[in-house]
């Protein structure tokens, strides 16, 4: 065996797993202390707040799963057997929309509904199916593209009406498909905080709302623990029933390889097509046209004042508010730039040692991709209750945002990375050994080139995910240092419509932003090839 | 058992004609092998008479009447597929009742007749296997048997021996001409000696 020396493995492992040690485990660690110690638990079980709080948090999600995979399940349908135009581009603009930071959806759709529904668990519910429906689109077409149609026409000789045979035999086949796509919009349903802060109502929150408006708000840190807990309790327990429901009713099909697509013939069909598809467009685009819209919108009629005075911050002379548009950028735009670093870095390295070490390396990988099971608010909650104090007293630091962010960036790092180095053809590494290199050399020259571009990928995706983060930030970030997210929050919040157009305009800008990157993720990767 | 009689049907696909004014009849209860080699059209006539493709020209008629804008699921024309296309999340016994239940049968009668077919096809006591697990020859009288219990007017069968070892390819080709005496079939096929072993009556594709 050719085996990397043993001390750049190491060197190659310490970091990452320092990191993870330092700003996942150790903060995780503080809030298990926080919670199981002293009458947290006791206190907050007698609460009944606590008790309505997980309550709305399941019937929300559980309403949201539900609607989401109704509207879904026909556009699934249509995207994976018709051919029809615009079919790339509604799923290209369904996937935009899933996307999104959860701000701007949040923020689109109080732009988008009449001031009696916002604020409203309906409103909430709507957010949530038109970010969602991109899982049930994506996910459920991806199986039903590859039933064999002719098991529907077969179905259809034995006398099955089209109902029928939706109902007998395409239902029941795609119902791993519907599980999996269920558990992951329950998953995001379930956790939803951005959209609840922007649409929410005070009857109307989810756990994880109620967990940053206890450490936050009401400095009951002990009580903000134990919510963080039992929220991922019930996660591991979703995820859980999910994945036996899944293996039970997975079946061998003889899977196409290639999808059958066609054209709509029919008249009904073509109206059919058209129905499910224009329906699913409108649900993504119409909040983001009202979104943009209302950036331009005054009591008096159209203007661009929102956007060329963002800079301009006083309501009235001498009269300033809070949030600064233009800082709010400019702190972004930096938290970004040193989280795509921090996560690309530390990613980068992590996914060399994932390869290299292999058995080892799974751990690695498994411990690093723990954040990404783990809330954005609990992460914020567990760095905010720990770095607050000696010997790591660290919440003044322009660092520790950036660090909060690629910690949520650092899994799609990894997984973009590992993919392509473990597909790289361990014979070249071999052939160089042959050639005479040692097996340090022969693995900086046939492994390490493959690095880049997937890095690349990676780092386009930690710079979106760092731009909406949300979560974390409500936790970590300080008056002064607001983010793009954070200060759309505030100002859409405010009274008056030239704040509140700001705050469209942020959205706006954040929206485009994000989709201009992961436009730049999908090229990159359909470019993909294995050559450095 | 009624007639089948297909006429002038024409199928093109953007430039090329893939049936290009086919007109075919079946008489009651007669058994037709239709030959002719891979890509000449035999499974796309079998479609459009199913009912599973709108040819752009021409009509199907069954029993006299015109069926040629008939939905599929009401034509009562039966089709065994080359892949069979049994339901893999069925039982054996529900693959063959799956016709009788959207007949509105009740399910004991229909699953006392289900098990009648599969014993019929050599298959008894098959009732409760999974589909998965069944070899190559099995799938196929379950495909034939669950075509058959829906009792169509016209069975169609896409190349149904292909794939089968020697010995069980024989075995099923004279099985298959008991089973469709009474029903009118149309077969299609690339064996000339399959045709004549099954059929009553064989045509060529490229006569039509």
């Amino acid at each position: 065996m050719n085996r990397l020396p043993r001390r750049l493995l190491v060197a190659l492992a310490i970091g990452p797993i320092a990191a993870l040690s330092v700003f996942y485990l150790w903060p995780f660690g503080t809030l298990l202390v926080e919670a199981l110690t002293g009458e947290a638990v006791s206190e907050t079980l007698r609460r009944p707040q606590t008790w309505d709080v997980l309550w709305f948090t399941l019937w929300q999600a559980a309403v949201s799963t539900a609607v989401t995979l109704t509207v879904g399940l026909a556009p699934a349908y249509v995207v994976a057997r018709f051919d029809f135009v615009g079919r790339s581009v509604l799923i290209g603009l369904l996937t935009a929309t899933f996307v999104l930071p959860t701000v701007v959806m949040g923020a689109a759709f109080l732009a988008l509904l009449p001031d009696s529904l916002d604020r409203t668990v309906w409103a909430v519910i709507a957010a949530h199916v038109a970010f969602n429906l991109a899982v049930v689109v994506r996910v459920v077409g991806a199986l039903w593209e590859h039933l064999p149609t002719d098991m529907e026409h077969a179905a259809a000789t034995l006398g099955a009406s089209r109902w029928h045979v939706f109902t007998q035999i395409s239902l029941p086949l795609i119902r791993p498909a519907i599980t999996a796509a269920a558990t992951i919009v329950f998953l995001f349903t379930f956790t939803s905080f951005g959209v609840i802060r922007i649409l929410g109502a005070p009857g109307t929150r989810t756990i994880e709302v109620e967990v940053w408006r206890r450490a936050t708000q009401l400095g009951d840190i002990g009580g903000a623990a134990v919510l963080a807990l039992i929220q991922l309790a019930v996660l591991a327990i979703g995820l859980a029933w999910s994945t036996l429901a899944q293996r039970r009713h997975s079946r061998a099909l003889a899977l196409q390889p290639t999808a059958e697509r066609r054209r709509a013939r029919s008249p009904g069909e073509r109206a059919f097509v058209a129905a499910a598809a224009g329906g699913a467009a409108l649900v993504a685009l119409v909040p983001l046209t009202a979104l943009v819209l209302r950036s331009f919108s005054t009591p008096t009629g159209w203007s661009t004042r929102a956007w060329t005075e963002l800079g301009r911050m006083e309501v009235r002379p001498g009269i300033r508010v809070g949030v600064d548009p233009v800082e709010a950028i400019v702190n972004s735009l930096s938290t970004m730039a040193w989280a795509t670093l921090f996560a690309v870095v530390i990613g980068g390295v992590a996914s060399l040692a994932i390869t290299a070490a292999q058995r080892h390396g799974r751990l690695i990988d498994g411990g690093l991709m723990l954040p990404l099971g783990t809330s954005a608010v609990t992460i914020g909650l567990g760095m905010l209750i720990t770095f607050d104090a000696p010997p790591a007293d660290w919440r003044a630091s322009w660092w520790l945002v950036p660090v909060g962010h690629a910690l949520v960036a650092v899994p799609f790092v990894v997984r973009t990375c590992v993919g392509v180095l473990r597909s790289v053809d361990p014979a070249m590494t071999a052939a160089a050994a042959t050639l005479g290199a040692s097996p340090t050399r022969a693995w900086r020259a046939t492994v390490v080139p493959y690095l880049w571009r997937p890095l690349g990928v990676g780092a386009a995706l930690a710079a979106a995910i760092s731009l909406g983060e949300f979560g974390a930030t409500s936790f970590l970030s300080r008056s002064g240092g607001e983010t793009l997210p954070i200060a759309i929050e505030q100002l859409v919040g405010r009274t008056g419509t030239t704040l509140q157009a700001q705050g469209y305009a942020l959205a706006t800008m954040l929206a485009l932003t994000t989709i201009v990157l992961v436009v730049v993720v999908e090229q990159m990767q359909a470019g993909r090839r294995i050559e450095p | 058992m009624s007639d089948l009689d297909v006429r002038d049907v024409r199928v093109s696909f953007g430039d090329t004609d893939v049936l290009d004014g086919v007109s075919l009849r079946i008489n009651g209860s007669e058994t037709v092998a239709l030959l002719g080699p891979s890509g000449s059209g035999k499974s796309t006539l079998l479609r459009v008479i199913a009912g599973i493709l709108l040819p752009d020209n021409g009509t199907v008629t069954v029993g006299g009447t015109d069926v040629t804008h008939t939905p599929t699921h009401q034509r009562g024309i039966g089709m065994v597929f080359q892949d069979n296309q049994l339901f893999p999340h069925l039982s054996t016994l529900d693959n063959v009742t799956f016709g009788p239940k959207m007949a509105g049968e009740s399910r004991s009668s229909r699953n006392e007749r289900g098990s009648a077919w599969l014993e019929r096809v050599g298959l008894a006591g098959f009732e409760q296997r999974s589909v998965t697990d069944l070899s190559g020859g099995e799938a196929k009288r379950v495909a034939l048997a669950r075509t058959l219990a829906a009792e169509p007017a016209v069975v169609l069968l896409d190349e149904p021996l292909t794939g089968l070892d020697r010995e069980l390819h024989d075995r099923l080709a004279v099985d298959l001409r008991t089973l469709l005496a009474d029903v009118t079939t149309l077969l299609v096929t690339h064996d000339s000696d399959e045709a004549t072993v099954v059929a009553d009556r064989t045509v060529l594709m490229s006569d039509l």
